[in-house]
């Protein structure tokens, strides 16, 4: 003891628990400061301290304390910070582990936690009846926006989300393993043990911060001639020092999905006062198993009766862990409220530990000999066949109301704490999660695992093993191993119920509540029924009875048995409603993990990234390229720098990088065979050192991509994709090529970022590059357009196409990545000096549009053919086949008056059409009007001094000429149809 | 997740390194651009997307690259067996396929015994 | 005569790791994507002057070379950097596809007791020695690129990536080492 002056709490017994004195805790709640021993829960610490009241409950603002000692918690909800940025609503204070210099804060209430305003709805809870959302804002509609949405959000929720960017980092990690044991209670410890033994890789998960499970409550049970808690400890110890076992404390088994993959998220420093910078908050472990072992256990049940809800009333499991786990005690003064043997044991503790024990009212009218005669022995008065009907207390419970069942002889007790229990459910959530199918054990009133899904065994509590003897053999079985390990507890525990108990009516009245959380009493369940919801899962979102962070893993039983008691079904047809992930709540920046800032999406950079950046680029996101947008000198806007870059481009010559470009390597001797069938065009005839431009249809006919592909040799073709489409160009190709045309001789190699490509455009671009090229001669005469050879640039072997996007005289010169930004450097250096400039994707945009260019998947849709699109000279009708020839010859692709792609211009040269605009013929026609089509690309053009368009629209190639109306907000403009060709129409520059 | 055996690879790999590709055994007709309208609809746009046992394409992509065939539950999402591309329509046992009867997917809600 | 390109590496200056993972880049290689039927891998082999692995996830290393199994007639070959791998396959003189692709990947090298954690921060193989041990290689899935992982000893691991996608391996691959320098 670390002297008088700790106050560790009035209610701390010394000699209970398991903590160490000596190791001490500040923490503040609402303000006021506490000391906590290190191991406990933010919930044993107040405890400890007398501090019941935590919070306000959802709907009526009603005082809430401390339901339960484990995650299961529906009421004891806080707000835990460490600052402004790290600070978390809605923790389940029987879960956070103080820390020195945790703030903690209640939540739910305004001004303060004991004078809550809120409270007020508690009076007018007639209002707030099951489905009362549902009656009560349906009308009138325009109070919607206005009235009722802003009230229900301001309403909804209890915490308060952070508004500052969560400073912490979250891990994640894929592992494997044989074998993998949610719980390390006895059952799981047990497990592991028999599955270790074996050799077999076994992790082990649990969510307390220490191995044991429902032996933190005990005191009674012995195991191997140990202390059952002790025994769990050393278990722990011997299974982590086993080099095939991977034992995690603070991880919770939040999902189990498909094909033996379970979801784990393990807490690494919410317990920590000051965790080192690089730990993470918290790991995701994505586990696939090759077997699970559930060793879940059970959560015990709550009883049902009027104001069951005061702080004060709590689990009798909950309490036997606060003292024999904590040292503390729940009350000075305590009521026991029982439908199960369990709740004696904890009043056996408590009584032993000092605190009265008011009276044992158990509803069962004849309770086990054996644990009568313990409580006759400890001097506690047991009321068999009475029931608690109601209790008061404003901000704690003061006294229960205790009743002879059939309402005779109704007494007040005093007490200051209420403890309770209606038995135990097994937890089959994962079982359950694991699409398993569940039996209803009708003589235990409990679901069970049946009929399993996935190679998985449930041993123990969540598997309806009660004895412990049993429960050791299972898990030994369960684990294949052959161990051995002997255990004796001092009681068998029977009895139990589920429903409503005594004094949950009647129903103008009582509050007897079933899901704390939600605020849903018996009553709101029987309302539902009575209403018509008759399947539990309308039952459920009626009233939202389980549908609280805690999912009813107290209230869901109870909510069933209700409901079958009101439509007098047996519960197994009235049915359960089926558990999804998570277990518990996970938070989002585990479930994000490393995904933040730079790692949340891969952004793709070309070799010559940095020499844009150096020169000024401002970029823009191509898929997940950084492509070089425009780039503007100083004072320049966009406009100013792209009507720059444009003129420069046909004046001179400009220099961009089309490094992104897709590229795709096709070789072997079957290539140009396999080509022919996946473009429309006819490759065959294509000579090596030629290139075409390509266009590529699905099945159904409509334009899929389009590009240049060079022939390099006879068996060997460099194909060029769009930016975007490379990746699923080359899966459509290899899907032709694997399973339709299995048989050809030809590979495909994705070269996309092998190469660096220097597209040099523009009447000097010849000049520019010249005295870097070896051993091709570039004249117009050996090179003409549509050219490709193999040569030296900057004394590196490269590729050197002859082509163009704009319309100018031009070169795309392909050199290994590496050596990008070399020749990058050096090719602008000298354009600079002729007066040639960068460019970027914005004026390639423009020019391309000033030749009528296509952009696949700007300019074309996905229901656009190659005729639409005006490229109906690239469909060869020579071929017998190729990929979208039966697509095209479709009724629909071949009809008069399909939407045909054009050129537009405005009335007026200066106003530019906004992309997207619709098309139609006459602006005055009543709405809505008949759509001829929309515009696809529009720009100013500087070097056609007005502005320009494409559009597709109906039978746009008859229209020529044809005025047409594009009807906007706020105006309509006028267009004119023209053909798409704006800039050069003869053509000539390009040969230049 | 899914683990799905590749049988280039041989082994069973995580579902993140595939890619599904539709209905199988579909051949693409030889003499595609003189079948009729209907046989084209038939061929290119009808999908059986049966409950329970299915036959249907995954791409090892981020794998060997293969394309293969597998016979899949959709019901209990159980794999009853993976085969490489071009090989016949495998048998399964139909002891796998489970739960034709029920109907939609609420009524799987609430199914306890 | 203009004067000859320099190389610029993608991943030059990165460094990174933890106390139980070092992450650095690999020096450049030579690489070549070789493509070919069960009949002609033998010839290949000989003009390589290695066997190529026909056995899913295995490596082979010969002459300076390693070529790595990446699926049923597909093998990526690493050698040194100036190793004529493009002609010493087409020496083979039979059918086959061989496409340089030494500027198209890097290489990332991870070693340490913490390798394999770090490399499960983002990819769902298992990495066990029983189901990867040294020598193993297979193209998969780091968190959102695709990489070539081939284990080189118990604890290095050699990660093969589109250079666009290294930033992001390399940044992730930090990210899994200052884990796994607190679990391993």
């Amino acid at each position: 003891m670390s002297g008088s002056s700790i106050n560790l709490g009035a209610f701390r017994i010394k000699g209970a628990g398991r903590l160490t004195p000596a190791r001490t805790a500040r923490f503040t709640f609402d303000g006021k400061s506490y000391t906590a021993m290190e191991g406990d829960s933010v919930a044993s610490a107040l405890l400890a301290h007398g501090v019941h009241l935590l919070g306000r409950s959802f709907k009526y603002h009603r005082p809430r304390g401390i339901l339960s000692a484990g995650p299961e918690e529906p009421n004891a909800l806080i707000d835990v910070s460490r600052d402004a940025a790290r600070r978390q609503p809605n923790v389940r204070a029987t879960v956070q582990e103080v820390f020195d210099g945790a703030k903690i804060a209640s939540q739910n209430r305004w001004p303060s936690l004991k004078y809550d305003v809120g409270a007020f709805n508690d009076l007018l809870s007639p209002f707030f009846a099951a489905g009362f959302y549902y009656k009560t804002f349906m009308w009138p509609k325009a109070a919607w926006h206005k009235l009722y949405e802003p009230f229900i959000r301001r309403a909804a929720g209890l915490g308060v989300a952070p508004t500052e960017e969560d400073p912490d980092h979250y891990a994640s990690r894929y592992a494997h393993c044989d074998v993998l044991i949610a719980g390390a209670g006895v059952a799981g410890l047990t497990a592991a043990l028999s599955a270790a033994s074996t050799g077999a890789s076994v992790f082990l998960v649990d969510e307390q911060p220490e191995v044991g499970g429902a032996l933190h409550a005990d005191s009674a049970t012995t195991i191997d001639g140990q202390n059952g808690y002790d025994w769990a400890q050393g278990v722990a110890a011997k299974l982590k020092a086993m080099p095939n076992v991977t034992v995690l404390t603070r991880t919770t088994v939040f999902g189990y999905y498909n094909h033996g993959f379970l979801g784990l998220v393990e807490r690494v420093t919410d317990h920590i006062a000051r965790p080192g910078r690089d730990m993470p908050r918290e790991r995701l472990w994505q586990v696939r198993a090759k077997k699970v072992i559930l060793a879940t256990g059970a959560i015990e049940r709550h009883m049902v009766f009027a104001n069951n809800d005061r702080p004060g009333i709590m689990l009798a499991s909950a309490a036997r862990t606060f003292l024999n786990h904590h040292g503390v005690a729940v009350g000075k003064r305590v009521g026991v409220y029982t439908a199960h043997d369990s709740a004696y044991e904890a009043a056996f503790d408590l009584k032993r530990a000092g605190v009265s024990i008011a009276a044992i009212v158990d509803c069962r009218k004849e309770p086990g000999e054996a644990l009568l005669a313990e409580a006759r022995a400890l001097g506690i008065s047991v009321l068999a066949g009475h029931s608690v009907t109601d209790t008061n207390g404003r901000l704690r419970i003061s006294s229960m109301t205790v009743v002879m069942n059939g309402g005779f002889n109704v007494r007040k007790i005093p007490v200051d704490a209420l403890i309770v229990s209606a038995g135990w459910t097994p937890s089959v959530h994962l079982f359950s999660q694991s699409r398993g199918k569940l039996r209803f054990d009708e003589q235990n009133q409990r679901f069970l695992p049946d009929i399993y899904a996935q190679d998985c065994v449930s041993v123990g509590a969540c598997n309806g093993t009660d004895d412990l003897a049993e429960l050791i053999d299972e898990a030994i079985t369960a684990g294949g191993g052959s161990i051995a390990v002997s255990g004796e507890n001092r009681f068998e525990w029977t009895g139990g119920m589920i429903g409503a108990a005594e004094g949950a009516g009647p129903d103008k009245v009582v509050k007897a509540f079933v899901d704390f959380q939600h605020d849903v009493t018996a009553k709101d369940i029987r309302l539902a029924v009575r209403e018509g919801m008759h399947s539990i899962e309308h039952i459920k979102r009626f009233t939202t009875n389980g549908m609280a962070s805690d999912q009813g893993k107290l209230s869901n039983m109870h909510g069933l048995a209700i409901a079958a008691e009101v439509l007098n079904r047996p519960i197994p047809q009235v049915g359960l409603t089926t558990f999804r992930a998570p277990y518990t709540p996970v938070t989002y920046g585990t479930l994000v993990g490393h995904s933040r800032g730079p790692l949340f999406d891969p952004a793709r950079k070309t070799p010559m990234h940095d020499l844009e950046l150096a020169e000024g680029a401002e970029f823009e996101d191509v898929g997940n390229w950084k492509r070089a947008w425009y780039y503007p000198k100083r004072g320049e806007d966009m406009a100013a720098a792209v009507n720059r870059e444009c003129r420069t481009v046909r004046e001179v010559a400009g220099v961009f990088n089309g490094s992104t470009l897709g590229k795709i390597e096709v070789v072997g001797p079957d290539a140009a065979k396999f080509l022919n069938l996946l473009y429309t065009n006819a490759w065959d005839t294509l000579k090596p050192g030629k290139s075409r431009y390509g266009i590529m249809t699905r099945e159904d006919g409509f334009v899929y991509d389009d590009g240049v592909v060079g022939r390099l040799a006879e068996n060997r073709f460099h194909v060029t994709t769009t930016t975007g489409g490379a990746p699923r160009v080359l899966h459509h190709m290899e899907d032709y090529l694997q399973t339709e045309f299995p048989d050809l001789k030809v590979w495909l190699t994705s070269t996309t970022e092998q190469w660096a490509v220097i597209v040099v455009q523009g009447p000097k671009a010849r000049e520019i590059i010249r005295p870097f090229v070896e051993g091709v001669d570039l004249s117009n005469e050996a090179f003409p357009h549509m050219s490709v050879a193999d040569c030296a640039v900057m004394g590196v072997p490269s590729r050197l196409f002859r082509v163009s996007f704009t319309g100018e005289l031009g070169y795309e010169v392909n050199v290994p990545a590496d050596y990008g930004p070399a020749v990058w450097k050096a090719i602008w250096e000298r354009a600079k000096d002729m007066g040639g400039c960068l460019y970027g994707t914005e004026t390639m945009h423009v020019l391309r549009a000033e030749k009528g260019y296509i952009i696949v998947g700007q300019d074309t849709d996905g229901t656009v053919t190659p005729d639409d699109a005006g490229l109906g000279w690239a469909v060869s009708s020579k071929k017998p086949d190729f990929v979208g020839i039966r697509g095209l010859k479709r009724p629909d692709l071949v009809r008069e008056g399909r939407k045909q792609l054009v050129g537009l211009v405005t009335r007026n040269p200066n106003v530019v059409l906004e992309e997207g605009g619709q098309i139609v013929s006459d602006p005055n026609q009543p709405k809505p009007m008949k759509m001829l089509g929309h515009v696809t690309s529009a720009y100013w053009s500087e070097n056609c001094g007005r502005s320009i368009a494409l559009a597709l629209v109906a039978g746009g190639r008859s229209r020529i000429g044809e005025t047409l109306y594009v009807p906007l907000k706020d105006r309509t403009i006028e267009v004119e149809v023209t053909d798409m060709v704006f800039f050069d129409k003869e053509g000539g520059r390009i040969h230049g | 997740m899914l683990l799905i055996h590749c049988p280039y690879c041989e082994e069973d790999r995580s579902e993140l390194e595939f890619r599904w590709a539709g209905e199988a055994h579909i051949a693409r007709p030889e003499n595609i651009a003189a079948i009729s309208d209907e046989e084209f609809a038939e061929y290119f746009f009808l999908r059986n997307n049966e409950k329970g046992l299915t036959y249907e394409r995954w791409r090892h992509i981020h794998g060997c690259g293969r394309f293969f065939n597998a016979a899949r539950d959709t019901v209990s999402d159980k794999f009853l067996a993976t085969y490489k591309a071009g090989m016949p329509k495998q048998p399964v046992p139909q002891t796998g396929a489970s739960e034709k009867t029920v109907e939609t997917y609420e009524a799987t809600e609430g199914d306890a015994r | 005569m203009v004067e000859m390109a320099t190389r610029t590496l993608p991943l030059s200056g990165f460094h990174g790791g933890s106390s139980a993972v070092r992450i650095e880049a690999a020096p450049p290689a030579g690489r070549i994507s070789l493509r070919a039927r069960a009949e002609d891998v033998a010839a290949l082999s000989g003009a390589l002057g290695l066997d190529l692995p026909v056995k899913p996830k295995t490596s082979v290393s010969g002459s300076g070379r390693t070529a790595l199994w990446l699926g049923p007639d597909e093998w990526l070959v690493v050698g040194d950097l100036n190793g004529g791998l493009m002609q010493a396959a087409a020496n083979a003189g039979v059918l086959h596809s061989a496409t340089d692709v030494s500027h198209r990947n890097t290489a990332i090298l991870v070693s340490g007791p913490g390798a394999a954690a770090a490399i499960n921060a983002g990819c769902p193989q298992d990495l066990s020695l029983k189901a990867f041990p040294v020598g193993a290689c297979a193209r998969t899935i780091f968190g959102k690129v695709e990489i070539v992982l081939l284990r080189t000893a118990e604890e290095a691991f050699r990660v093969e990536v589109w250079r666009s996608f290294s930033d992001y391996a390399f940044g992730l691959l930090a990210e899994g080492a200052r884990d796994a320098a607190f679990s391993l």
